[in-house]
């Protein structure tokens, strides 16, 4: 049994006209599902509105879905109510992306730290402080820090500050919702060796999203490529890297950039990413696509199973590759 | 470098509001006016004591802003009248203050048709012209101080309500409430812990014009007749009672007039002051 498995989720947002009258709609997640094992880390990856934020808030029950579920340890967190949740909310927790906006600037270190223990009741009230102070030596920072207020803090600090507090329950799950990309590169290479270390200790599951692909390399088992609302691949970390089956991951691949000036340049992708508003017709790639056809544009190609649980959405899945310029 | 700071307002707030050469001078004025009230409670005299053998006298040593129709010290009743200005700007800005956070808080945290229901209300009682809406309840109450204050307060609520919403809806999606919510934080926590603390700031801004506001309201209503009743003295029903004559007795208009003006001036340099001042935009 996977620790979380979601099943054909989905959510919109309807874009409201000036007159307050039901607008267009926007899919922001069309239909995505993945499971994931206890102890894994599973990388989310795509660009920016593809709608992979929005899946982590999803299953934090942040936002409700349309459709679908989340079942985490078989139950599904989508038909509980504020109150039901209130236990799961211990077990799964979230890592933000910007850690100038995810901490409450008219709170100390400590009262950050301190209210998880207070909510759920951890531990008596005149532990907090050790606690509080357990959690900051464990993210590398130290009980001095414990009485000051977040904006005297750098940004590799003060993400460390949000990792402790997601520490703090002792959860099983932790969604990183772009955990280092505000981060400079120096910081980004510390914090995510401080996310594999709390990992091994704690045997914890994350669910990792980025944009950057040398980022979700470093760290995941398995990796999914979302593009426009749905899951376009997703096997293990090594294959997608070795042998991508969707022209997408092929693309995303191609602009990794490496530090070698004889490297051949890669044609870049054409086009913009559609507007999930009003998608294209058949695969949502098939405009950027160099593969695409007839076939692509009428058709919209299932995620199905291409052997060895390598799940590809793709009519021709069998033909990628070969503009994949492989790296030395 | 880091230990010295403690929390943005203590700071940042007082140095740029100290170097704010116009809000100091509001801010000499506001506490001026506590003095004056404060030293009515001080002084030995009595602000309704008739004598009519002293009536209309000019400014002398003896009653140094001269004396009224019924032989009454202006000083004197002018350091009375600064305590009721006092007293009915503060308490109509508390009252509007916390009406205006409470529904725009609910408005702004629950949406859907509760802030749709709060906001149209809210609209309902901008479209009344508020004076002559004030003229109209106090028709029918007794006009008392304490009236005045609960009428300006329950009329004048409803741009602090937009201003609370408005942060609100922002601060609903920031990343630390967000976090909060996940951490399994009930609504009354977040509302009360990193919503509200963080949508204050234009609240203190407003409140502080809104004192002035009030201050006026109450000396035009004072003016007309139905605000504080003489023998209470306000520097709005001591205008009042120098228009007859203003010709011959100037002081009797002259001074307060000039108090209310002075005052008002002074909130409104302290409000502008504090808003420049906690304006995140603004740098050094």
């Amino acid at each position: 049994m996977p620790l979380l498995q979601i099943e054909n989720l989905r959510k919109s947002f309807r874009t409201s006209s000036t007159l307050g009258g039901s607008g267009a709609r926007l899919v922001a997640v069309n239909d995505v599902s993945f499971t994931l094992e206890q102890g894994e880390t599973l990388g989310l990856v795509g660009e920016s509105g593809c709608g992979k934020s929005t899946t982590g808030k999803l299953i934090m029950q942040l936002q409700k879905a349309d459709q679908g579920r989340v079942l985490f340890n078989d139950t599904d967190l989508t038909t509980l109510s504020a109150r039901q949740m209130r236990p799961f909310r211990r077990q799964i927790q979230m890592i933000f992306q910007d850690p100038f906006s995810s901490l409450n600037p008219r709170m100390t270190v400590s009262s950050i730290l301190s209210e998880p223990l207070i909510i759920h009741k951890l531990v008596p009230a005149r532990q907090i402080r050790d606690r509080v102070i357990e959690l900051l030596e464990k993210v590398g920072l130290t009980a001095e820090h414990e009485q000051r207020y977040s904006h005297e803090f750098s940004g590799g600090q003060r993400q460390r500050i949000g990792i402790a507090r997601a520490l703090a329950v002792e959860p099983q799950l932790i969604i990183a919702d772009e955990p280092v990309s505000a981060l400079d590169l120096s910081v980004q290479a510390q914090i995510l060796n401080l996310l594999q270390e709390l990992q091994q200790q704690h045997n914890l599951s994350y669910l990792f999203i980025a944009h950057d692909l040398a980022v979700i390399e470093h760290v995941s088992d398995r990796i999914a490529v979302m593009y426009l609302g749905n899951i376009v691949e997703l096997t293990d970390a090594e294959t997608l890297y070795k042998n991508p089956r969707h022209p997408y991951t092929e693309a995303l691949l191609n602009a990794v950039p490496v530090a070698d000036p004889d490297h051949p340049r890669p044609a870049p992708l054409s086009g913009e990413i559609p507007s999930p508003v009003n998608p294209p017709s058949g695969c949502y790639f098939h405009p950027r696509c160099p593969y695409a056809d007839q076939l692509c544009r009428e058709h919209s190609p299932p995620l199905t199973d291409s052997g060895d649980k390598h799940l590809v959405a793709c009519h021709h899945s069998e033909q990628v590759g070969q503009y994949l310029i492989r790296r030395r | 470098m880091f230990t010295t700071q403690r929390s943005f307002l203590r700071d940042i707030v007082w140095q740029r509001l100290r170097h704010n050469r116009m809000a100091l001078a509001g801010g000499v004025i506001v506490l001026t006016m506590f003095l004056m009230a404060a030293t009515a409670s001080l002084i030995d005299a009595d602000p309704a004591a008739i004598d009519i053998s002293q009536r209309l006298l000019p400014p002398s040593w003896q009653h140094p802003l001269g004396t009224d129709d019924l032989g009454r010290g202006v000083l004197v009743r002018m350091l009375y009248g600064a305590r009721i200005s006092l007293l009915v700007g503060f308490l109509a800005v508390g009252i509007s203050s916390i009406i205006g956070i409470v529904l725009g808080s609910l408005a702004g945290y629950y949406g859907r048709w509760v802030d749709a229901l709060i906001m149209r209300f809210v609209d309902i009682m901008l479209c009344f012209p508020t004076f002559f809406l004030i003229l109209a309840v106090i028709a029918f109450l007794e006009p008392s101080i304490w009236n005045i204050m609960i009428v300006i307060g329950l009329t004048s609520w409803m741009g602090v309500a937009r201003l609370v919403r408005a942060e609100f809806l922002s601060l609903r999606q920031r990343d630390f409430v967000l976090a909060a919510q996940a951490l399994g934080a009930s609504d009354l926590r977040l509302i009360f812990r990193h919503i509200l603390p963080n949508a204050l700031s234009p609240v203190l801004v407003s409140a502080t014009l809104g004192v002035a506001g009030a201050i006026l309201t109450e000396s035009a209503l004072s003016f007309l007749g139905i605000g504080v009743q003489p023998p209470t003295p306000s520097w709005g029903n001591m205008l009042i009672t120098g228009k007859q004559t203003l010709g011959s007795a100037w002081w009797l208009s002259v001074f307060p007039g000039l108090a209310i003006l002075i005052t008002v001036l002074g909130y409104n340099l302290l409000g502008e002051g504090v808003r420049d001042a906690l304006d995140p935009r603004l740098k050094e």
